[in-house]
């Protein structure tokens, strides 16, 4: 009996952690996100719970959709359902390019006036939901809204102008790549980000991604065609003399 | 073996495959009508018979018999199909009706007999009953087992009681129904049924084996076989009726949650599960209104029961729905539900994950999900499906939460995980000037017209299936290629209708391109609506797009654009009749 304990216990070793132990940063809590981003966010991830905003900026730069999807995408391929309200120009296959998987991502392109009753909704069911902010939020609906997400364990990302949020993330900078005068095609994307918010996060962050990257459009570079000549030309005269 | 031979009542429609073609396709059965399978007549009409045609004949000979034949392939679906209503009519007689064929059922002949007063009187009601419903001819035989039943009525006899073996004693061999048996046994010097039964059993067997064994029995007159009988299928169906019309949706959603529970149970009676519903309601006035819902999962009976409430909700507040879609407000009260399970499957329960994790999120979230489609009606909440297509407005389809996800086009949606289509060169082609064509390689099914209409616009055959257009790019797997979709990445932001747009160049001329592609100079300046013209710092273009031009309805021929302005946006830009159009933005 005694040696069937210590077989358990050494069996789990690696798998228990004591209670007094500290929690690794409440893995758990906190959704993935692409690795170039977490520098960004205070616990290097989306924390359940919190409310992470999007601002368009003024005047609105190139990449505000598309970092919007780079904070879905990781969590998204993880397993978590998302919501996206009030985009109706969404762009799916854009999506599905960063990684997100279309179907755990509802979509309400029209919420309409009962928009803090719909975001407040799938706060309930949805692990990240996003949200448009319509052009007059009152803050009340805000404080409820992001209070509510706290209690649920989702993480609220509003898009557009939103004062309360833990982190802000704006785009500075966007510049895409691979286009010239009637040629080439688009590329990749320099973008900056910058964060700003409250608590952990309030110094502010710079970073620069590439987004998207080029992991879909890199050219397989031709090999020079000299160097392979000559060499294939060696060989044969190499045969020839043996 | 056990006991003797049922007393059968056997149906038999002459030529049912012919009578199915008219019943089916409309080919009229009282003309030269001849079906063939494998190049033979299996059956022909009574006009064709008078001519000479036979079964068995090949279709040259046939046709040379008799010159003005129809011709219909042999389709034992339809032949099926088209006997169900003639089984449903004489199973409103007698019961416990087996199909023998189509063409064919048998009953046991004792029932009937007794209830309908005789068996002459019996076979006379269920032809009378066949004729009067489905406005088929046929004909009776009654015998002790099917197979003398079969062979009674194509003479239409009563063979009485015990007189099975004498009845069939006296006919040919043939009628045995194995035509290689039966030349063989006439080979041997047996001619008539008779003959064959008055064969030592042990010697045919050993000759003729099992299967002539049982053709032995058959010839005495011991077809010992009970019928195997249809069951006929449950009625799953709920429905109400309501004296008092509902005329508010309140009411209705109550009448239907009731009807929804009853479904419910009785699924759950039988261990179903539906994963479709018909929902049909019927107004004092006569008007009715049937949707047929899908769901991914399985329905329960408050699913149900919404999707009742949305489609009254819908129907009796008479709002006309984004499409306009939705039927004009109702004038009267409905008066009837009927619920109408259709995709039937048998419930395995659900099983969970094994955590409780994954099925548990899943379950919130479709709660959720359906909350909001209780707030603002089901076609709100949609999903994105990626399907074939070429540009992102196409390849993309919004379907509603809990319906099937089914792409808009077939085709291979543009996902990272692919092994990058024949490497970087191969997802570019579109980006060459006049090459549409290229992206079609050797597939290109002979649409490729550079010389054609219009210069280089490559009439692009993608959407007429995997004709030919799999060779080039190589997918095995029958999914059209869509050559000429644009290279990732995909723009972020894709508008719902494309907004109106001029290009200047540098000298302030508007750009226009021509029908052979050329493009007057280079763009210079963007003007989108009355915003103040963007500069242009990068572009490329035109890459051609000339689809469904063999449906003028649906035709559109535009040459498509990247540009990316000065403040470092990129846009996709279109030209289509020589109007600038900006489809999406690279957001």
């Amino acid at each position: 009996m005694a040696g069937r304990m210590v077989v358990g216990s050494a069996a789990l070793a690696g798998l228990v952690r004591p209670a007094s132990a500290p929690d690794p940063a409440g893995a758990h809590r906190v959704l993935p996100v692409a690795p170039e981003l977490t520098g960004l966010l205070p616990n290097r991830g989306l924390r359940r719970g919190s409310t992470i905003a999007v601002s368009a900026g003024q005047p609105r730069h190139s990449g505000t959709t598309s970092l919007v999807l780079a904070l879905l995408a990781e969590a998204s391929r993880a397993g978590s359902w998302c919501a996206v309200v009030g985009v109706p120009t969404f762009g799916a296959g854009a999506a599905a390019e960063v990684g997100i998987a279309l179907d755990r991502l509802a979509l309400v392109p029209d919420p309409g006036p009962e928009w803090p009753t719909v975001v407040a909704a799938l706060i309930d069911g949805v692990d990240v939901v996003v949200a448009a902010v319509p052009h007059t939020v009152s803050a009340s609906v805000a404080e409820r809204l992001a209070a509510r997400a706290r209690q649920r364990g989702s993480v609220f990302v509003p898009y557009g102008r939103w004062d309360r949020a833990d982190v802000t993330l704006q785009v500075v900078r966007g510049a895409w790549e691979g286009l010239g005068s009637g040629r080439g095609r688009l590329r990749r994307r320099e973008v900056t980000v910058s964060a700003r918010g409250r608590g952990a996060a309030a110094r502010p962050k710079e970073i620069k991604v590439w987004l998207p990257g080029d992991g879909l459009t890199r050219v397989i570079p031709r090999p020079a065609a000299s160097p392979v000549g000559r060499s294939r030309r060696g060989a044969l005269t190499l045969v020839g003399s043996a | 073996m056990t006991g003797a031979p049922v007393r059968t009542l056997l149906l038999w429609c002459p030529d049912w495959p012919v009578i199915a073609a008219e019943i089916a396709d409309g080919v009229p059965a009282t003309g030269p009508v001849a079906v063939l399978h494998a190049n033979r007549v299996v059956a022909c009409s009574e006009r064709a018979r008078a001519e000479g045609v036979r079964r068995g004949l090949r279709r040259r000979e046939a046709q040379g018999r008799c010159p003005q034949l129809t011709v219909v392939d042999h389709d034992p679906a339809r032949d099926a199909r088209a006997f169900e209503p003639v089984v449903a009519a004489v199973e409103e007689v007698v019961a416990g009706v087996e199909v023998v064929r189509p063409g064919a059922c048998a009953v046991a002949a004792r029932g009937p007999a007794r209830y309908l007063g005789g068996e002459e009187a019996a076979a006379e009601r269920i032809v009378e009953q066949v004729a009067q419903a489905c406005a088929v001819e046929s004909q009776v035989g009654i015998a002790d087992g099917v197979f003398a039943a079969g062979l009674a009525a194509r003479d239409g006899r009563v063979v009485p009681p015990g007189g099975t073996p004498e009845f069939l004693a006296g006919l040919p061999v043939e009628a045995i129904g194995r035509p290689a048996l039966a030349d063989l046994l006439r080979r041997l010097g047996v001619r008539t049924l008779g003959d064959f039964a008055a064969l030592p059993a042990g010697d045919v067997l050993a000759r003729f084996g099992f299967d002539g064994a049982l053709a032995h029995r058959l010839a005495a007159g011991r077809d010992d076989r009970p019928l195997a009988v249809r069951q006929p299928p449950v009625d799953l169906a709920v429905t109400a009726d309501h004296d008092e019309p509902l005329d508010r949706v309140d009411a209705a959603a109550f009448a239907a949650r009731a009807l929804a529970e009853q479904l419910h149970d009785r699924l759950a009676a039988y261990g179903l599960a539906c994963t479709r519903l018909g929902i049909e309601a019927v107004t004092a006035h006569g008007q009715e209104l049937h949707r047929v819902w899908r769901h991914d999962g399985l329905l329960t009976a408050a699913a149900i029961a919404d999707r009742v409430r949305w489609q009254l909700d819908g129907w009796l507040s008479g709002s006309t729905g984004r499409a306009g879609a939705r039927p004009a407000r109702p004038t009267a009260g409905i008066v009837r539900l009927r619920l109408v399970p259709d995709g039937v499957l048998a419930r395995s329960g659900l099983q969970p994950g094994l955590w409780g994790e994954a099925g548990e999120e899943r379950e919130r979230a479709h709660r959720a999900l359906s909350r909001v489609q209780g707030i603002l009606g089901p076609e709100s909440v949609v999903t994105a499906v990626l399907g074939g297509g070429r540009s992102p407005a196409d390849q993309t389809r919004l379907v509603p939460w809990g319906d099937e996800r089914l792409p808009a086009r077939p085709g291979p949606p543009p996902l990272p995980g692919e092994p990058a289509a024949g490497g970087a060169a191969g997802s570019t082609p579109v980006a060459g000037g006049a090459g549409v064509g290229r992206a079609d390689g050797a597939g290109g099914a002979g649409r490729i017209g550079g010389a054609g209409r219009a210069g280089g616009v490559g009439r692009v055959a993608g959407g007429a299936g995997g004709a030919g257009g799999a060779g080039g790019v190589g997918r095995g797997d029958g999914v059209p290629p869509w050559p000429g979709r644009l290279p990732p990445p995909a723009p972020a932001v894709v508008l719902r209708s494309p907004l109106a747009a001029t290009v200047h160049d540098a000298a302030g001329e508007p750009v226009v391109v021509t029908a052979r592609l050329a493009v007057s100079a280079a763009p210079a300046r963007l003007t989108v609506g009355t915003a103040r013209p963007a500069e242009i710092v990068g572009w490329v273009g035109p890459w051609p797009v000339d689809e469904r031009w063999w449906a003028p309805a649906e035709a559109r021929r535009r040459a498509r654009f990247q540009v990316c302005l000065a403040d470092g946006a990129a846009l996709l830009l279109a030209v289509e009749a020589g109007q600038w159009l900006v489809e999406a933005i690279y957001d």
